[in-house]
């Protein structure tokens, strides 16, 4: 009985950890990259994907509250910012290519920018979602922070656009390579750059881990499309009303 | 290593302050980012031995955390699966703008890039 109290008081003070929390994520996400290079690299096996359920199901199972988990993962998340920050160093070392492609990189810029937004809108209002919702959605290709600036802006829901924003970098850093090998896309800096633009960081980290030139165009998509769908949507937004 | 990981940090900070002080949409990271690409194009005239040394730092730092960017992922990726139930009825059209949206565009993207790519060489050759 005390064997039991005991084992139960050390699970209750882990649960408060930050430890416990890391070492389940990092574990979860080292299952997650063993099972991707067990399958071959197929691109549906994703490891980001893997270890989000893992997680999630532990703390569907024990009952925990999302928000005490991230209370220890937040030493992970927060490195997001400085891992943002350090993309300019593999833009950098690629800026030679970027200069060469400026003109196709600019067009394709705005181009697909603008249809990442009509196409939700579109989509959006033919399955007959609400305006709060369809708005939440509208800046969901551009990275989580920036989406949820421009959410905020033009009257969305912000925590609802961040869910809507990472489902997209998911899906998107799942599907795309499967979606681009069936539209024969061999240019690598093509298809980095349409990852970037569509599926933001999550993408990019994904493409990072295929190829370095397309994550670097990935990468390059993210920071561009950020300052493009931030300044492209609130246009629309006014000129519609 | 330290010293790297100091000045990534210096220019996160200075990218949020920046995003602060002006209320700009673009979040203080992207503003890091950007500020931190030009700072590298500045000083590549530069040949100081102690520039090039810190810049040496900078790269071999940054280039340890983004190789690790998938995992930094994973915490925000499992508050999407907590709270799903956000989108109550909605969720299966919400999926299918997401699934369908994101095919499309990132497949005419990819193309269209291809295509200017294709079209530009060509013209220069």
């Amino acid at each position: 009985m005390t064997n039991v109290e005991t084992l139960y008081r050390i699970w209750v003070y882990l649960q408060t950890e930050p430890l416990f929390w890391l070492t389940i994520t990092i574990g979860a996400f080292l299952v997650g990259d063993y099972l991707y290079k067990k399958s071959n690299i197929n691109p549906l096996v994703n490891p980001v994907a893997i270890s989000i359920l893992i997680v999630s199901g532990i703390l569907l199972t024990f009952g925990i509250e999302y928000e005490r988990y991230f209370n220890g993962a937040q030493f992970i998340h927060f490195l997001l910012g400085p891992a943002t920050v350090a993309l300019a160093i593999p833009i950098y070392n690629q800026i030679k290519l970027i200069q060469k492609e400026a003109l196709s990189i600019t067009i394709t810029l705005i181009t697909g920018s603008l249809f990442a937004i009509f196409i939700t809108y579109y989509l959006a209002k033919s399955f007959g979602l609400d305006e709060k919702l369809i708005l939440s959605m509208l800046p969901r290709s551009v990275t989580a922070p920036i989406a949820m600036g421009i959410s905020e802006l033009i009257n969305g829901l912000p925590s609802l656009t961040a869910i809507i924003t990472i489902a997209t970098g998911i899906i998107g850093a799942s599907l795309s390579t499967f979606v681009l090998d069936f539209m024969r896309v061999k240019d690598m800096t093509a298809r980095g750059f349409a990852i970037g633009l569509t599926s933001h960081g999550i993408g990019t980290a994904r493409a990072m881990s295929r190829n370095k030139t397309a994550g670097i165009f990935s990468a390059l998509a993210l920071a561009l499309s950020g300052v493009a769908v931030s300044i492209i949507i609130p246009i629309i937004i006014k000129i519609l009303s | 290593m330290l010293r790297g990981f100091f000045i990534i940090l210096l220019f996160q900070l200075a990218g949020e302050v920046l995003q602060k002080f002006f209320s700009l949409v673009i979040p203080g990271p992207v503003i890091g980012l950007i500020l931190l690409l030009f700072s590298l194009i500045y000083l590549k005239k530069i040949k100081s031995k102690k520039i090039l040394n810190v810049k040496k730092d900078v790269m071999s730092t940054g280039n340890a955390i983004t190789s690790y960017l998938s995992l930094l992922f994973v915490p925000i990726g499992v508050g999407v699966v907590m709270h799903i139930s956000y989108l109550e009825q909605n969720l299966y059209q919400v999926l299918g703008v997401i699934v369908l949206g994101t095919v499309l565009t990132v497949g005419l993207t990819a193309k269209l890039m291809e295509f200017l790519n294709q079209m530009l060489q060509r013209k220069k050759k």
